[in-house]
């Protein structure tokens, strides 16, 4: 039996083809997927990002359990409301999920944490939280429903459908986010765009859904959802890195503190692994689609793609690829497509942003 | 659901027309596109190929998937669509005239198993569950 979003009879009503995603019953798209990539970048979507997982920590030792759970340094935030990204790894150095951090209260913090990994998430916080004697208080929060508002008309849509909030998202810094009772607007997003995530409770979901299309955004499935992370250049765990890949190899060094002296699950197997291996962007440069496990040859030795698509923005071929340190951007590669092997250009990513295509 | 009754069918979602001079023209079902959504890029075999019944011979991909296309009958390609390589979402807008490539059958009462509409309905449902 799959799991439904509380806007699952609202995907069905404007006729999305659902699939099966991690076990959630979710829309690939209402219509043409290339259609709803180019509404967020040149106006305003909607996502459904009900099945992703929202996890209150509370206690006096939430501070202290994230610096050590996540690779993160949630000292970062010191500001109600700051968001950070980050990895939680396992003792080899894996990745177990990526997930967002927002400080509330030093008593309270809300991690967002992705859906096909919730529960092993949960799991392993848990076990944390008994070895440790941190003492918190672990609140899945599967009575809200998340909705993200992305693209450059973002702003008038979210102040069109909540009257109101105008003031709060003018003000709202980038990953940043600000609680008023139980909803829940965040600066932050998955598409390279200005925009939004918002929880609201679930009875109130399709109400505010509603809302939003009435204000003109568009609804936009996981199809269009993965094209415009790709061209953002934003990992997809499970494709781009999971348990068994290094972040240092998956393009996150940014987010893995070693500055610090803090000890973090993970840090020590990092610190004594070989780094040999990056993450690309690649351009197709020959007609054809980059997939995800494609073969990538290079001077160096080969590599794979993690994830590949056509870009409805550049109309090209693009993708994610681990292969060896050494190779530059600018620099060609092949790629086994098939019974052929095609010409691809590495690029630094992300490849678009903000609506503009930032790659040569 | 369209599925015209004047053309032949394959359980692997191609449809063929025979035309007046026994040449077969060949391309994938609306049924086909509509599962893979927004088409991409398409590879038609170069003509003069020689395909055995079942051969992959054309490649569809979608921005989500690619899909193999495989010969109805053994025969040669006698043609291949550059237009449709040129515009692959012409598949998307009217699967049944954004043919992909034209055969003439080794032999040409291997027709006669391909399947009609009907049989194909039956296809489509079978899979909707």
């Amino acid at each position: 039996m799959l799991k439904h979003t509380p806007l699952n009879a609202a995907h069905r009503e404007l006729g999305a083809k659902m699939v099966d995603f991690g076990g959630w019953d979710m829309p690939l798209n209402y219509g043409s997927q290339i259609e709803e990539h180019h509404a967020v970048r040149n106006g305003c979507g909607l996502f459904d990002v009900s099945h992703m997982l929202a996890l209150d920590l509370k206690g006096a030792n939430v501070r202290p359990f994230l610096r050590r759970l996540v690779a993160n340094n949630v000292d970062k935030l010191q500001a109600s409301g700051k968001a950070l990204y980050s990895c939680m790894l396992n003792e080899a150095g894996g990745v177990i999920d990526d997930l967002i951090i927002y400080f509330m209260d030093e008593n309270w913090f809300r991690l967002v944490v992705n859906a096909g990994t919730a529960e092993k998430d949960l799991a392993w916080m848990e076990k944390c939280n008994a070895d440790w004697g941190t003492g918190l208080t672990f609140a899945p929060r599967r009575d809200l429903a998340m909705i993200a508002i992305q693209g450059p008309d973002a702003s008038r849509v979210l102040n069109a459908a909540l009257p109101g909030v105008d003031g709060l998202t003018a003000s709202l810094k980038p990953f940043s986010a600000a609680a008023m009772g139980e909803m829940f607007i965040a600066r932050t997003g998955y598409t390279g765009e200005d925009g939004f995530e918002a929880m609201v409770l679930t009875k109130s979901a399709p109400f505010f859904w509603k809302a939003l299309i009435e204000a003109g955004g568009k609804p936009i499935g996981l199809g269009a959802r993965d094209t415009l992370r790709l061209e953002a250049g934003m990992n997809l765990y499970g494709q781009d890195m999971d348990e068994t890949a290094s972040p240092l190899e998956s393009g996150l060094a940014w987010t893995v503190d070693l500055k610090t002296e803090r000890d973090f699950v993970g840090r020590a197997a990092l610190e004594k692994s070989e780094v040999t291996k990056q993450l690309v962007g690649l351009l197709l440069l020959d007609k054809g689609v980059l997939r995800s496990h494609q073969t990538v040859l290079t001077k160096n030795g080969a590599g794979e793609i993690t994830s590949g698509t056509f870009s409805p923005t550049l109309q090209q071929s693009i993708a994610l690829a681990r292969i060896p340190l050494g190779i530059a951007p600018g620099e060609e590669v092949e790629v086994e497509i098939r019974d052929k092997k095609l010409k691809a250009k590495v690029v630094k990513y992300p490849f678009v942003r903000n609506g503009k295509i930032l790659i040569a | 659901m369209s599925i015209p009754a004047d053309l032949k069918y394959t359980p692997s979602h191609e449809w063929v027309r025979v035309e007046a001079d026994g040449t077969l023209t060949i391309g994938i079902t609306h049924h086909a596109q509509d599962l893979l959504g927004d088409m991409v890029f398409i590879e038609t075999p170069a003509a003069g190929r020689t395909l055995a019944k079942g051969e992959e011979c054309a490649v569809v991909e979608s921005v989500k998937a690619a899909s193999d296309v495989y010969a109805p009958v053994a025969g040669e390609v006698v043609a291949a669509n550059a237009d449709v390589e040129a515009s692959p979402e012409s598949v998307n807008q009217d699967a049944y005239s954004a043919w992909l490539f034209k055969i003439k059958p080794a032999n040409p009462a291997d027709v006669s198993e391909l399947l009609d509409a009907a049989a194909y309905q039956k296809v489509v449902e079978s899979e909707a569950h």
